[in-house]
């Protein structure tokens, strides 16, 4: 194939604005264009609705009385809004969510911070086999999670931390490969002059770090933070593993949530109260939601840069 | 990506010595690095590295986590890893999963991207629109989807009812247990679709533009420029979506097998929820690690044929 391309180095800097020529209209007529235009945007809105639908049914499943969660009407014939305070007595739905939160809270925080560090590390320092090192950063991404399942377990078993959260945060005190990879990204962008000044100033190399790269690299750091919130939230498999044990008001939200599908599962003995599933998986879902709202650029550009490490 | 720029600073040096290799480095900033990425290099010798040991050795052995003894056994998990049926039936499982959706997956993420991709003003909306599911919690998606599924009573039955179509019954025939999954996963696809949105933007627009010239239509200059413009996006989503095929739990795990006492079909049993349930249900550790190290053959080859055939037809940028 061809190369088209410009010498531009990276992907992630080339100018939004290569230069257009003057637009020559021998393409398709102004009718087709119109048309093609209409075509697009009914599509946009119907995977828009698409998407959506599950919300919304969510929504008012979540607000029906029981013999009515499976019409599947969208707007409930009766509104109940007395499901979401007996959600709380039917499930101890806050300890869930303030278990999640501490956790989530603490394991974003620890991989953000241990990554940044390793990143620095990688980024700016020159020493004997950073690149092979670097390199073993990258091929651990390879993985599968499940091949070091089994001894992670015994581990943490044998330091007595079975049925606490401390193995649902504690490997994120030693940096996590994607974050590290991502955070040195940002760091090989900041110009090296910056740190050898502050050097010439007497700056210590954690100086540099902390006063210097640290207060520049909040943007990655946000998508860090942000990314690993989100997977702790969602951690269902930890949560199993580790706190299964334990009693329902230690569960996680991933972990309690699945236990209340079970519960109320008529097959179960349950008596099918789906609705209390339905309030409970959207009260679950609004954290995150907010976590969105907040930093949506973060998320977009965090997943955008996913697929340039490739 | 491990190719950073020759260091300025060190060809700068004074005095080239006989001995090039001692002085490249100056000690004290080396010290340093090592300093700095000591975290990673302690959580990769015990939680990577002596895991993976730890997790071979357990793999020959009858682990028994009660008395925490580990009689050897030879290659005894391997070869019942050859002979359990279940083993077949959940890969099997696994397989059909993954090859019915990570084509699927790249062919709607890259449709959804080519149409954000088209508009200017609202493309924002949309985008964040599409994005909610990847921010609902599984749990969530599970449970939802728990009731939309339903063969009788489910909205998406009853929605095909009205087109005239009698829908399957998705979580329970056989047949129907992996497409549901995969129309699960269909739903989350925006995380894919924004790695190709990204793609898209960096394709310079002037190739179109001299494509039009040469009186291209869209479906040409799709395929011939937009598809090889962004073959390492399509190449990328493709080996991580493999992989993460592979290795499916939450969701087969939270429609299917997080009741105990009320076991499901093996039709719906997954390789990463088989192998959940053997380590820490059954707490068969040492077959549990034999499985763990057969995913692991398998994933390695995979993405090995997958580099091989990418890299024939892969567009790279200048910079490689």
């Amino acid at each position: 194939m061809a190369n088209y391309n410009t010498a531009d180095p990276t992907i992630t800097s080339r100018p939004a604005s290569v230069r257009k020529p003057p637009r020559v209209d021998f393409g398709p007529s102004l009718i087709g264009r119109v048309l093609g235009r209409t075509v697009t945007l009914l599509l946009l809105i119907g995977f828009a609705l698409l998407f959506l639908y599950p919300f919304v049914w969510l929504v008012s499943a979540s607000l029906k009385p029981k013999s009515e969660v499976f019409d599947n009407k969208l707007i409930p014939d009766t509104i109940q809004w007395s499901n979401y305070k007996e959600v709380f007595n039917q499930l101890p739905l806050l300890h869930w969510m303030f278990n999640s939160v501490s956790i989530a809270f603490l394991a974003a925080s620890f991989v953000a911070i241990s990554s940044s560090i390793v990143a620095f590390g990688f980024a700016y320092f020159r020493f004997p086999l950073r690149n092979t090192l670097f390199g073993i950063v990258l091929g651990t991404m390879m993985l599968p999670t499940s091949v070091t399942m089994i001894p992670t377990y015994l581990i943490w078993k044998n330091l007595g931390f079975l049925n606490t959260w401390v193995p649902l945060f504690g490997s994120n005190l030693f940096g996590s490969a994607f974050y590290i990879f991502l955070q040195r990204q940002f760091f090989l962008g900041l110009p090296r002059d910056l740190f050898e000044a502050a050097r010439l100033d007497g700056a210590s190399y954690w100086g540099m770090f902390w006063r210097i790269a640290m207060p520049l690299a909040r943007p990655s750091f946000i998508i860090v933070f942000l990314f690993e919130f989100q997977a702790a939230w969602n951690n269902l498999q930890g949560s199993l593993i580790y706190l299964n044990g334990g009693t329902a008001k230690g569960f996680t939200v991933p972990l309690g949530i699945s236990y209340a599908m079970t519960k109320y599962a008529p097959g179960n003995g349950g008596q099918g109260d789906y609705q209390f599933v339905m309030v409970a998986a959207l009260i679950v879902t609004v954290p995150l939601l907010l976590l969105f709202a907040a930093g949506q650029r973060y998320f977009i550009e965090g997943v955008a840069t996913q697929g340039r490490k490739g | 990506m491990t190719r950073t720029a020759v260091e300025p600073s060190v060809a700068a040096q004074p005095a080239p010595s006989k001995l090039p290799k001692q002085r490249k480095f100056n000690r004290s900033e080396a010290l340093a690095g090592y300093a700095f990425i000591a975290p990673w290099v302690i959580g990769f010798l015990v939680f990577t590295l002596g895991a993976m040991i730890y997790s071979l050795i357990i793999s020959f052995t009858h682990y028994n986590l009660a008395t925490g003894t580990a009689p050897p056994a030879g290659i005894d998990n391997y070869k019942e890893l050859w002979n359990d049926p279940q083993i077949r039936k959940s890969l099997s499982n696994t397989l059909f999963y993954a090859v019915l959706a990570v084509p699927l997956e790249i062919i709607f993420a890259l449709f959804l991207a080519s149409l954000l991709n088209r508009v200017k003003r609202g493309a924002g909306i949309f985008r964040t629109v599409y994005y909610l599911p990847k921010m609902t919690p599984m749990v969530a998606v599970a449970s939802m989807f728990l009731l939309l599924l339903n063969g009788n009573t489910g909205a998406i039955n009853q929605g095909l009812r009205k087109l005239g179509i009698n829908g399957p019954q998705w979580l329970v025939d056989p047949n129907w247990v992996k497409p549901s999954i995969v129309l699960m996963t269909l739903w989350g696809v925006s995380g894919t679709m924004v790695i190709f949105l990204a793609a898209l933007k960096n394709v310079p627009r002037d190739l179109y533009e001299v494509a039009e010239l040469d009186g291209a239509g869209p479906v040409r200059k799709f395929f011939s420029i937009t598809v090889p413009q962004i073959s390492g996006a399509i190449f990328f989503n493709t080996i991580v979506l493999t992989i993460a095929a592979f290795q499916v739990f939450d969701q087969v795990f939270l429609l299917f097998w997080r009741d105990q006492n009320n076991p499901s079909s093996d039709d719906s049993l997954f390789y990463a929820v088989y192998l959940f349930q053997q380590a820490f249900r059954q707490f068969n550790f040492g077959f549990a690690a034999a499985m763990a190290w057969l995913l692991f053959v398998i994933l390695l080859l995979l993405t090995l044929i997958q580099v091989k055939i990418g890299n024939r037809f892969v567009y790279y940028e200048g910079e490689r």
